[in-house]
């Protein structure tokens, strides 16, 4: 095993070595830095010409450059590395510490929420297999395929910023709207129910009204201005959530998993004050990262109280609960938080915004306000490259879940007389998430590139404006210093789904062979 | 015996019932046959691919085209993308200037007729014909995504199917040369490529993509031949005496087509989105050029104002790239042959009633 790991990653320092080697003459071909001050007319201009050379080491014909670049870069091992200077003279290494953090919230942010709704409208197309459902998933996943993402970008910010601004200023939802979007979700969740045609009729009809009147009920209370849960709806909702968890988890019929994931329901709800309590007086990180250790230890405890046998997917499902139903909580401190947010005078009732990934003027002193700031700041890039990645994701988890569905030990599992429920979750769900798994880890590094378009964009001053900007100022270093960076972030993330599929897969052994 | 249940008995009947209607179907046809027939049935596909016909006629024929540089081919739309008409103003929505005239509405339902009109997709702000710049800009959109999916396919069909063929030191080469390339994001090496080679011409931007974009390909064509060698029609083959160049071209290519196809229409749809984009950025097919992602780049600011400037060459792109995508999923699909189509309940009952008429007649 230590053996294959070493090997592996001695092929990808190859690798890298190579890729950087083509990339940097190629760069070093196509453009050169001294061209724009050739043209000009200022009188120093040979004075100029020659500082630059001499800084950039333009005198060194590429292929030998790129190994003085090189030896910099190694200086990572010694813990100094040096990825060269820009052209404006200050060093690559510190624009990159500025950059990488951005890119990476946006790019985890959108792998996260395309992976999560990719996958379930994934499975449930292939379980509603060659019904309107997935036909018309199917049309909207290659639609999705086929957007190029500066243009839903422009989409999104008249729509989603410009229009939905304007609208605040006077939140009245008309009548026609509050239909619309009651008959829209009866048809999306009619058919994602199916069945007989009375099934399918009664949910439309409850789906419609559910959400014709929680869309009245925001209407009327002004709850786009003013949005928060509070704690009777957070008890509503956490156990639904109990019951939706124990349902797909273990099946209602477990009563031990039921009780504790209903305790664990109940604990967040009765939390619900201190907690806020904390989040006032205590607010950062630091708080909610204790909170949440408290939170998971008294969800194991409660778990293995309820339990006599059979111990793990108690435990698991008593966690997932505990950790859905207090992040309700949190939910609505941000909530309670979007009123104050709105009143600052840097943001004026004009919430949603289209560039940048913070707002300067803002006062940051207040750390739910500022986080508040990001989050709406990263709305619109993650939607917009959200709804580019996750067709991918219904597509795959459709694909692989048909597969599975097809597979020898399925017939089984159903011929000695398994519930739907557990054939699906236990049997094909687990051994869909394998190659999704595996998938997901090397998407996010891909997804890098895709962001680069994305944050030009939307002005984010991440990794893709960097090497923009890079390529623009024929800047080598700094076009080098991102690659670099996504290059390795690519490779170290396809090395880690390797391993995570011979992790999750006993049927692949690593170091087996070649 | 253990009792059958009623309902796995219809389920195997059924079933035997799909297999005598899928054979019935595909009995002394070829193999070209079948997929073409297959392809057909893809409802969606049938019409992507019509679409996609209607958009590269319009196109080509609305603009002076010239056919590989050398004749003119006229075209019949009345403007060209360099002539500059009066700006229309005056008769359009919130006073904004070179409206659209075209109209869907009859006359009958209050709207103008159907009809073009005399600048269909509006005027940009200089007053030159907007239908003209959309038509141009998809001509270049369209050449650009078959260069780069021509180049792309050649090599990575020739690379992949060397590599996999002949294996050993060849195939460690190629295959590490692979890797190198794939590392590098296709939009930063296209950026590079595109600011410097970007003035030099579309065609000439889409030849240096194309050498960047066979990557992917190669890996597929080389999967696949390295398990078609191993069959048996390959040994028997060699023992007739066939030569490799032979067994490359005649036994194992045919056989790996169908993933080729598939894949190339992808790689197609990958380069317009690729070209839209980098021109986008700035670094594709420069002014005074015309592409679709070039079109949107410049007037997205007017979006509020104007938006039939931002629209429309988002429709054509996004169209172009639908339809392929689409072409692509019925060609799988038609390729496959494990692919079972759904049987329609009339066509089961049908079935079923023959084979209860033959058992009545024995």
């Amino acid at each position: 095993m230590v053996a294959f790991v070493l090997r592996r990653l001695g092929v990808l320092g190859v690798i890298l070595f190579g890729s950087s080697f083509i990339l940097y003459n190629v760069a070093a071909i196509s453009g050169d830095p001294t061209a724009d001050l050739r043209l000009s007319t200022d009188p120093n201009r040979d004075f100029l010409i020659a500082s630059l050379t001499r800084e950039l080491q333009l005198d060194v014909p590429p292929p030998l450059r790129y190994f003085l670049w090189l030896k910099g870069v190694l200086g990572v091992f010694v813990g100094n590395p040096d990825f060269g200077i820009g052209r404006d003279g200050s060093a690559v290494v510190d624009s990159l510490a500025l950059a990488i953090p951005v890119t990476l919230r946006l790019v985890a942010a959108a792998t996260l929420f395309a992976a999560v709704l990719g996958i379930m409208i994934g499975i449930v197309t292939a379980l509603r297999q060659y019904s309107r459902f997935d036909y018309s998933m199917t049309f909207i996943a290659f639609l999705l395929f086929s957007l190029p993402v500066f243009w839903v970008a422009v989409l999104l910010k008249e729509y989603l910023a410009i229009s939905f601004n304007n609208f605040l200023r006077e939140p009245n939802i008309p009548i026609n709207w509050i239909i619309g979007i009651g008959l829209v979700s009866g048809l999306f969740w009619a058919s994602v129910v199916g069945g007989s045609r009375k099934t399918y009729w009664t949910t439309y009809g409850v789906a419609f009204a559910a959400s014709s009147a929680l869309v009245t009920i925001f209407d009327i209370t002004g709850w786009l201005l003013n949005p928060s849960l509070g704690p009777v709806v957070v008890l509503a909702l956490s156990i639904g959530i109990a019951f939706g968890v124990t349902q797909l988890s273990v099946g209602l019929i477990n009563k031990a998993a039921l009780r504790a994931s209903l305790t664990m329901a109940g604990l967040s709800v009765v939390a619900f004050y201190p907690v806020n309590w904390v989040f006032d007086n205590h607010p950062g990180a630091l708080s909610i990262f204790l909170m949440a250790c408290v939170l998971i230890t008294t969800a194991v405890f409660v778990g293995l109280a309820f339990s006599k046998i059979d111990r793990a997917p108690i435990v698991r499902t008593s966690i997932i609960t505990a950790v859905l139903s207090a992040s309700l909580v949190l939910v609505d401190k941000f909530m309670q938080t979007w009123k104050p947010y709105m009143e600052t005078d840097a943001i004026n009732y004009r919430p949603v915004p289209t560039v940048g990934q913070r707002n300067d003027l803002l006062d940051t002193s207040d750390f739910w306000i500022s986080s508040l700031d990001v989050v709406t700041h990263l709305f619109l890039p993650t939607l917009a490259l959200t709804l580019i990645g996750f067709a991918g994701y219904i597509r795959f988890a459709r694909g692989t879940l048909l597969e599975v569905l097809n597979q020898d030990y399925i017939r089984t599992a159903r011929a000695k007389g398994l519930s739907e429920r557990t054939v699906i979750m236990r049997h094909a769900f687990r051994n869909t998430m394998i190659p999704i798994a595996t998938i997901l880890v090397a998407d996010f590094a891909g997804v890098i590139g895709g962001a680069f378009i994305t944050e030009s964009v939307f002005a984010w001053s991440g990794m893709g404006t960097l090497a923009l900007q890079g390529i623009r100022a024929q800047d080598l270093n700094l076009l080098m210093g991102v690659f670099f960076i996504t290059a390795t972030l690519a490779v170290l993330a396809n090395f880690a789904a390797d391993l995570l599929y011979s992790a999750l897969d006993p049927r692949i052994r690593v170091g087996s062979g070649a | 015996m253990a009792r059958k249940s009623k309902a796995s008995v219809e389920s195997t009947e059924v079933l035997s019932g799909e297999n005598a209607i899928q054979n019935k179907e595909i009995e002394g046809l070829s193999q070209g046959q079948i997929v073409r027939k297959r392809f057909f049935r893809h409802r969606a596909a049938v019409i992507s691919l019509y679409t996609l016909i209607g958009i590269v006629l319009l196109a080509f024929t609305a603009l002076d085209f010239r056919l590989f540089g050398i004749w003119r081919v006229p075209g019949w739309w009345k403007w060209t993308p360099e002539d500059l008409p009066e700006l229309r103003f005056g008769d359009c929505p919130n006073d904004t200037v070179g409206c659209p005239t075209i109209s869907f509405l009859p006359k009958f339902l209050g709207g103008q007729g159907i009809g073009l009109g005399t600048h269909p997709f509006g005027q940009d702000d200089i007053g030159r014909d907007f239908f003209a710049l959309v038509m141009k800009g998809t001509q270049r959109s369209i050449s650009v995504m078959v260069i780069i999916g021509g180049i792309g396919a050649t090599l990575g069909i020739i690379v992949g199917s060397i590599s996999g063929f002949y294996r050993g030191r060849i195939d460690a080469i190629l295959m590490r040369f692979v890797d190198f390339m794939i590392t590098i994001p296709v939009i930063i090496i296209g950026s590079v490529i595109g600011y410097r080679y970007g003035n030099l011409g579309a065609t000439f931007l889409a030849l240096l993509l194309g050498l960047f974009a066979w990557t992917g390909l190669s890996r597929l064509v080389r999967g696949e031949f390295l398990s078609l060698r191993e069959r048996e029609f390959v040994d028997a083959a060699r023992v007739a005496g066939a030569t490799n160049k032979r067994i490359i071209f005649k036994h194992i290519l045919p056989n790996a087509i169908g993933v080729i196809i598939v894949s190339v229409t992808l790689l197609l749809s990958g380069a317009i989105l690729l070209e839209t984009a980098l021109s986008y950025i700035g670094f594709g097919v420069v002014p005074p050029d015309v592409s679709l992602g070039l079109l949107i780049s410049q007037y997205q600011d007017s979006f509020t104002t104007r938006p039939w400037l931002f629209w429309y060459p988002g429709l054509f792109i996004i169209s172009i790239a639908l339809s392929i995508n689409f072409i692509g999923d019925g060609l799988r699909d038609a390729f496959d042959p494990r692919q079972r189509r759904r049987i329609s309940k009339k066509e089961r009952q049908e079935s079923a009633t023959a084979r209860k008429l033959a058992q009545a007649n024995d």
